[in-house]
């Protein structure tokens, strides 16, 4: 006789805990054929505030850790994630439809884009900042800090798991914090993936996992004033253009939506674009 | 005579050669605008300098496409060292004309002698000879080898450092292999004007660079015109926030230099004359018409009584008068409408009960002028300490610990400079780290250098000036070869034309990117 399974219940992951939806509201997840698979929370407004004031709460502590334990704090995610790899291949084959090896593929994928990313926690300050030399007796340093809290909407088709975690690594990388719209239809690994977070060292509120719809939920993203940033790369299906002009209110930091295969790939420039180059003038003695 | 008493000592005028009409320079040529001309007055004396012509729609669009058309045929085709030649050569023109720019600086704005001649003009060579070193060493620019320009760059600027400005945007947009078309503000267009001349000089080719003049609508005609690629702004933040809203959707970059209200933190063991001559360059200087300026000063509440008192003191050494005096500290307000902005946010900081205090200062009769203004006993909700005057007014608060004086300085919407005066290092060190601004003067203030980039946190804007971040602002990276694993080349936005045009065709028809974005 087969034993009984025990589903898992989906709930939002936000200040490091996985609370229900304030609302009470869920979804259906369906698999690719039509199944039933879960009932995933549906975020609300209320969440996604909650969701930033968590960030917001955790930003001190994750931008004034040291970058080596940034990069330790990421690289002990590719660890988690290579443990726990048969769940993912489950969620995602069954959500988005594919076989094991392409499963198998992109948590491979997935597990070495943490590393990459982990690695330039204490570099990309070297590669994009400068001694400046200026005229005249002052030591002159540029260097980037992070922008803040960065909302972002994960890639909404193609690779679940990946598109999010290709969003919200390289923001992490330099010490934001971040408040993230998951895949909508594919959203079971993105969940998961909050449970791996939970347990990876990665401090509460460091990284916070809405579910539900982007629609409903992005714009109140992108006119809050506590969030500094804002990265539609998934909201190319959303009226965009209204978000971005919502969010000039505050002056946020604004990356475009991408599509295809290779949106939000690894790139130096998705970590510097959440950063603020901030220059020091020390005045020298002269002697 | 008295202590302090100087004899009159003005600049001359006779080294100028002003026209008594400034049209537009659209194409390497001067040319009638087709709106209606504006007068520039001298702010100290109210006098008519010359009649200034605006642009209307159609001069934009033929400013735009003589941009174009320069960036097609000619500027995105020369190398690199031949544009650094051009830029080597402008450097040294100013530098020769230095003197007379600076009196047309000072005649045109209202700000001291002194300033333009030993600011303003020695910055504006600075910053292009510096960018000109840049233009064959694009790929160091840290935007990955070969990276590509934007195109034609629209570019607004204000009145406070007019030709400073001017130079800030284009000596690094020309570096980078773009072309311009530039709106000075409205009051200060006469040096930009005259720096037409200099690129005649240069024989810079015709359509590289376009000037033209006008009001607010002139510049947001030109930032909204389909046909520029990059966008530079430096103005106030209400302004930024609507071209940032404008520019929504389309594939122009964006740059912002917005408003401020610096902090200006003052240790118990900083060495109080230093600050207090550091307190007086950083709220001032320019008579306060400066988006860094220190116009909130956070004095450690032991030496609070100390401090003012020496501030005071020297406050009373300033002199104020002619611009054109060299001995003169203050110049004039540079406009009626920015002393009537000066004067009622003075007067609200006395009705919500902050404590006001004025140099006795003899007021010229004729001008716009504004004696350097102190408020004491100013709490943190008080308008005086959150909005930007712009003025020579100076909030003074105070607080007991460095954790109170982070919050103070932070608390505040602008993020773009900020001071710490202290002798201990490690406090000055930790201390700027915590301050959320893109510029921090330890033991100084208003340092300004081509090398070092100058930008906000928050709704101070985003984007640098100066440095190798200034120059990144108007590049992009080169066309990726499309591979998505590690390590990977830069991403490549969605073509946001169709995507915005299918969906919002009321706002993309005003937003959509130029037709011409792609010819490059």
């Amino acid at each position: 006789m087969n034993r009984l399974a025990i589903p898992k219940t989906y709930k939002l992951y936000i200040g490091g805990k996985f609370p229900r939806s304030e609302s009470g509201r869920v979804y259906e997840v369906l698999s690719h054929k039509g199944d039933f698979l879960a009932n995933a929370a549906k975020g609300s407004r209320k969440d996604a505030r909650d969701a930033v004031v968590a960030a917001r709460s955790a930003l001190g502590g994750w931008a004034g850790a040291t970058a080596y334990n940034r990069g330790q704090v990421l690289y002990r995610i590719a660890e988690l994630l290579e443990g726990r790899r048969a769940q993912f291949i489950d969620e995602i084959e069954s959500c988005e439809g594919v076989n094991a090896a392409a499963a198998s593929a992109q948590i491979d994928e997935a597990i070495d884009r943490w590393v990459w990313y982990a690695g330039w926690a204490d570099k990309y300050v070297q590669v994009a900042g400068n001694a400046n030399p200026v005229s005249g007796p002052f030591f002159n340093l540029s260097v980037p800090e992070p922008t803040g809290v960065v909302a972002i909407i994960a890639p909404q088709g193609g690779e679940s798991l990946l598109g999010l975690v290709s969003a919200i690594a390289p923001a992490l990388v330099a010490g934001n914090t971040v408040v993230v719209v998951a895949n909508e239809l594919a959203p079971l690994s993105g969940i998961s993936l909050g449970e791996v977070l939970a347990t990876s060292d990665v401090p509460g509120g460091v990284v916070n996992i809405v579910t539900g719809s982007p629609a409903e939920i992005a714009p109140w993203l992108a006119s809050h004033a506590d969030v500094n940033a804002l990265d539609l790369v998934g909201a190319g299906d959303l009226d965009w253009v209204e978000l971005q002009i919502s969010a000039a209110d505050t002056l946020k930091r604004v990356l475009p939506p991408e599509s295809g295969a290779d949106a939000a790939a690894p790139a130096l420039s998705r970590i510097l674009a959440f950063t603020e180059v901030k220059t020091v003038w020390h005045t020298k003695a002269i002697l | 005579m008295k202590f302090l008493d100087y004899a009159p000592a003005p600049e001359s005028q006779a080294l100028l050669n002003l026209k008594s009409d400034y049209g537009l320079f659209i194409n390497g040529d001067f040319t009638a605008g087709r709106g209606t001309p504006f007068q520039t007055i001298n702010p100290a004396t109210e006098q008519q300098i010359a009649m200034i012509a605006t642009a209307n729609e159609a001069d934009v669009d033929a400013a735009v496409a003589a941009a174009r058309h320069a960036y097609d045929g000619v500027w995105s085709r020369l190398s690199g060292s031949d544009r650094g030649k051009y830029l080597f050569r402008i450097a040294r023109l100013v530098q020769e004309r230095a003197r007379e720019l600076a009196v047309a600086e000072t005649l045109d704005n209202g700000k001291p002698i002194k300033e333009t001649r030993d600011v303003d003009i020695p910055l504006v060579a600075a910053w292009f000879f510096y960018y000109a070193g840049w233009a064959d060493k694009l790929d160091h620019a840290g935007v990955g080898p070969n990276p590509a320009s934007l195109g034609v760059a629209a570019q607004v600027i204000p009145w406070n450092f007019p030709l400073m400005m001017l130079a800030w945007k284009i000596a690094p947009a020309l570096a980078a292999g773009n072309t311009v078309v530039l709106k000075p503000a409205e009051t200060t267009s006469l040096t930009a004007l005259l720096f037409a001349e200099i690129l005649q000089q240069a024989d810079l080719p015709a359509g590289v660079v376009n000037i033209i003049t006008g009001d607010g609508s002139t510049g947001q005609t030109l930032v909204n015109h389909p046909g520029v690629n990059k966008v530079a702004f430096t103005g106030s933040t209400s302004v930024g926030r609507a071209i940032a809203r404008s520019v929504a959707g389309t594939d122009k970059k964006l740059s912002l230099e917005l408003g401020g209200k610096g902090a200006n933190i003052v240790f118990d063991d900083a060495p109080i004359d230093q600050a207090v001559e550091g307190i007086v360059r950083g709220i001032f200087f320019n008579q306060g018409h400066v988006c860094c300026a220190g116009s909130r000063l956070l004095v450690q509440e032991s030496i609070h009584d100390d401090v003012i008192e020496r501030l005071k003191r020297r406050m009373q050494t300033l002199r104020l008068g002619d611009p054109l005096d060299k001995n003169t500290d203050i110049g004039a307000i540079n406009s009626a409408e920015q002393l009537a902005r000066i004067r009622e946010l003075s007067d609200l900081g006395q009705q919500e009960g902050a404590e006001r205090w004025s140099t006795d200062c003899v007021i010229p009769e004729n001008g716009f002028w504004f004696a350097p203004t102190i408020f004491t006993n100013v709490s943190t909700s008080h308008r005086i300490a959150r909005d930007e005057i712009f003025g020579p007014v100076l909030s003074v608060l105070t607080f007991r610990t460095p954790a109170e004086a982070i919050a103070k300085a932070n608390n505040t919407p602008y993020g773009l400079s900020a001071g710490i005066w202290s002798d201990k290092g490690s406090r000055i060190l930790a201390v700027a780290d915590k301050l959320r601004a893109g510029v921090i003067w330890a033991n100084t203030f208003n340092q300004f250098d081509p090398s070092s980039p100058f930008g906000g946190y928050k709704e101070s804007g985003y984007g640098r000036e100066g440095g190798r971040h200034g120059l990144a602002a108007y590049l992009k990276p080169a066309v990726r070869t499309g591979s998505r694993s590690i390590p990977a080349a830069e991403h490549a936005p969605v073509s946001k034309k169709s995507a915005s045009a299918s969906k919002k065709s009321a706002s993309a028809s005003k937003k959509s990117a130029s037709a011409e974005k792609a010819t490059k």
